[in-house]
């Protein structure tokens, strides 16, 4: 399997700065990210400025400048909280973008050899996918494996890859009541494995460590989803699980791929499970009704791009989730919204 | 303060371990610590008048071409011949609940720390444990020690549904197909995944017979390892039949397919060449039946695996009878295979999933 090469200047590394000491986090990603443009992205909310190491290329966006890009043009979009980072999505230029929480550092493999995962959504994103038809022995584009016996061989040349869902050792990415239930519980398991996501099977696309393909999927990567109570630790979201599910929407009509697995990264402590389950626990119920819609939802063959896909599914989101729940009504509203503000920021 | 580690039921009592073999069952020593305790069931290929050595201390039935012919009379032409696609007569003979078939020249793998791995206990846990199909799990099987359900994963679905079938892998030797072969002679699966999973409804995957375990109440009869070998024109295609249709059944009644761990340590890589002259058609007919299996739909009425079947078996005809003849042969067989497992298994009820989950 030849090695893709691809440019560092087609790299951008979005992330959301929920906490203002950047130091630590930035200090222990340098050996991965220096070679590339940073954007980091202030949660409007956080004042005062940020504390950022130098050596780094990067852009700084903070609340002034979401005001004066999105200024008027909308009330429904929201930058807060880790929706913060989208603004960075939208500011990129750039091919790939990798976006990690604040509170991730790298993660050390099971040779005990730091990760770099900035290296493995690259490759994940610039290796095919292979979503009509599961390959028992996962990724078979990774070096030391291939198709097994079986695979059809007119589907072995895979499909792009648009989406790259990373995992997390450590504080896996629970939801507060299942953290709650097990304090200590701590993911400590290295699979060594990447594997496509089957076309048509919905998952929960964690947002704490995710790359993506901005040319093919960018549009799909919107802030629409808010809970009444969000707050600052992931156990108070589900954003990103709402994103996630319209961006396999997207992928699976436009037949692009959507890999999982590797790269780990690793989550620090941070917060109380349980006091976010008493402060938070709408989104786990809304989950519920959202599911069967994102199963069953398809688009048109008008379809071709993914800001086509996010305009169609928010038409439907409204036609059929709008009813029951006002929250739904708004996500669809500001789907829309997003739309409009993405071609209209391409097109400056 | 941890939870006491649960322990694995044996059920020595309600599995049987089927091997097909032509050779030898040297193998078996290697195994004994793990499969002692348990009725074998072996189906002897090939020439009936040479005699197959059982180790010794193993509690075993042997089944050979003449003990299926006279079992099966004319019923036995759904058995294939010099393939180990016979390994199937096995499933039918079998009274236990559960299955777990294994190849002659699959050994004991040892996990990254050296430790070695009973294989079988693992199949176990995956069989006894649901399976999440309707729902990508990205921490993988959420029912193992040490992960759950992730964020975002809804709790509707996070009681699964029962495992029907659990595949497992192969390290050193991949099961690569002829071409692949051909190309990579010295590959070897070096890569230890540790993980389990669900395979989604919906998706097929290409199951492989080697290190296989199943749930012969929920499945059985849908595991028809097909015509291959001796007189058929086409071989190594038993298992991959078999687990197009069983994927197909389960997505319909609702039943789970895992795959993942646990290995074995394959040691034989067979011959490229010859394995090119028994997959030829099938790398070709391959292109026909993919698309045929990704859009199979079963009628509502088909609430048991046999009903599933029968009616499958009258798709193939209908539509796979014209890429080739073969294809009438087999939906033939299908047919045939049911007729001799319900008349084997006459006392248990119809298999199937638990009432009222047909989709």
């Amino acid at each position: 399997m030849s090695q893709v090469i691809i440019q560092d200047d087609e790299v951008d590394i979005v992330i959301g700065a929920i906490q203002s000491d950047l130091t630590s986090f930035m200090e222990a990603w340098r050996p991965m990210f220096s070679r590339f443009h940073l954007i980091i992205v202030q949660d409007p909310d956080l004042n005062g400025e940020l504390k950022i190491p130098g050596g780094f290329n990067l852009n700084l966006y903070t609340k002034s400048d979401m005001d004066k890009v999105v200024g008027s043009s909308s009330s429904t979009i929201s930058f807060s909280g880790y929706s913060c980072r989208y603004f960075g999505y939208l500011m990129s230029r750039k091919k790939y973008i990798i976006s990690i929480d604040d509170d991730c550092i790298p993660a050390k493999d099971s040779k005990g050899e730091l990760v770099d995962a900035v290296a493995q959504h690259i490759t994940n994103l610039t290796t095919p996918a292979t979503p009509f038809f599961f390959n028992t022995l996962y990724d078979p584009f990774c070096k030391g494996t291939d198709f097994v016996r079986g695979y059809p061989f007119s589907l072995r040349n895979g499909v792009e890859c648009g989406l790259s869902c990373g995992l997390w050792l450590n504080l896996a990415d629970y939801d507060a009541p299942t953290q709650a239930l097990k304090p200590n519980a701590r993911n400590s398991r290295y699979v060594d494995a990447v594997l496509t996501v089957p076309s048509r099977t919905m998952l929960p696309l964690s947002g704490i460590n995710i790359a993506f393909n901005n040319e093919l999927v960018g549009p799909a990567l919107l802030p629409a989803f808010r809970l009444t109570k969000e707050g600052k630790f992931r156990w108070e979201t589900v954003e990103d699980i709402w994103t996630g599910m319209c961006a396999k929407v997207v992928c699976d009509h436009l037949k692009l791929g959507v890999k999982s697995g590797l790269p780990y990264v690793w989550r620090q402590e941070r917060g109380s499970a349980v006091e976010s389950l008493k402060k938070e626990w709408e989104g786990v119920q809304l989950m519920e009704e959202v599911v069967p819609f994102f199963q069953s939802v398809r688009l048109s063959e008008a379809a071709v791009t993914a800001e086509d896909c996010v305009a169609e599914i928010a038409a439907s989101v409204k036609e059929q989730l709008g009813r029951s729940n006002p929250m739904f009504a708004r996500a669809a509203e500001t789907m829309v919204e997003w739309i409009k503000l993405w071609k209209q920021v391409r097109s400056q | 303060m941890a939870a006491p580690k649960s322990l694995t039921p044996l059920l020595k009592d309600e599995l049987d371990i089927v091997i097909p073999t032509i050779r030898n069952l040297d193998f078996l020593e290697m195994w004994r610590p793990f499969f002692q305790p348990y009725h074998l069931i072996i189906v002897q290929d090939g020439d009936p008048s040479k005699t197959i050595k059982v180790p010794e201390g193993f509690d075993y039935e042997l089944y050979n071409r003449n003990d299926i012919n006279k079992i099966l009379g004319p019923k036995a032409n759904c058995i294939s011949f010099k393939d180990s696609a016979c390994r199937c007569f096995g499933y039918m003979v079998s009274k236990k609940k559960y299955i777990f078939t294994i190849d002659d020249d699959c050994f004991v793998a040892k996990d990254p720390t050296g430790k070695e791995i009973n294989a079988l206990e693992q199949h176990i846990k995956n069989l006894l444990s649901p399976s999440t199909p309707f729902f990508f799990n990205t921490l993988y099987d959420p029912y193992r020690d040490g992960t759950d359900f992730v964020r975002g994963y809804p709790f509707s679905l996070r009681e699964g549904v029962p495992t029907a079938v659990s595949h497992g892998l192969w390290l050193n030797i991949p099961d690569y197909d002829a071409p692949t072969q051909l190309v990579k002679p010295l590959e070897r699966n070096t890569r230890f995944v540790d993980a389990v999973m669900t395979i989604p409804k919906g998706t097929l995957f290409p199951m492989c017979g080697m290190n296989l375990a199943f749930n012969r109440e929920l499945i059985g009869p849908a595991m028809y390892f097909g015509l291959m070998g001796d007189g058929q024109p086409i071989g190594r295609y038993d298992d991959m039949w078999a687990g197009w249709c069983i994927k197909v059944i389960c997505d319909h009644l609702g039943l789970g397919v895992k795959t993942g761990l646990p290995y074995i340590w394959h040691s034989k890589a067979s011959n490229p060449f010859v394995n090119l002259k028994k997959e030829y058609k099938g790398i070709y007919w391959q292109e026909e039946l993919i698309p045929f299996f990704q859009s199979v739909t079963l009628p509502k009425d088909c609430t048991t695996v046999q009903k599933c079947y029968i009616e499958l078996s009258k798709q193939v005809k209908a539509k796979l009878g014209k890429v080739d003849d073969y294809f009438n042969k087999l939906a033939d067989a299908m047919i045939t295979w049911i007729e001799a497992w319900d008349e084997l298994n006459q006392s248990g009820a119809a298999a199937g999933a638990p009432k009222g989950s047909a989709k």
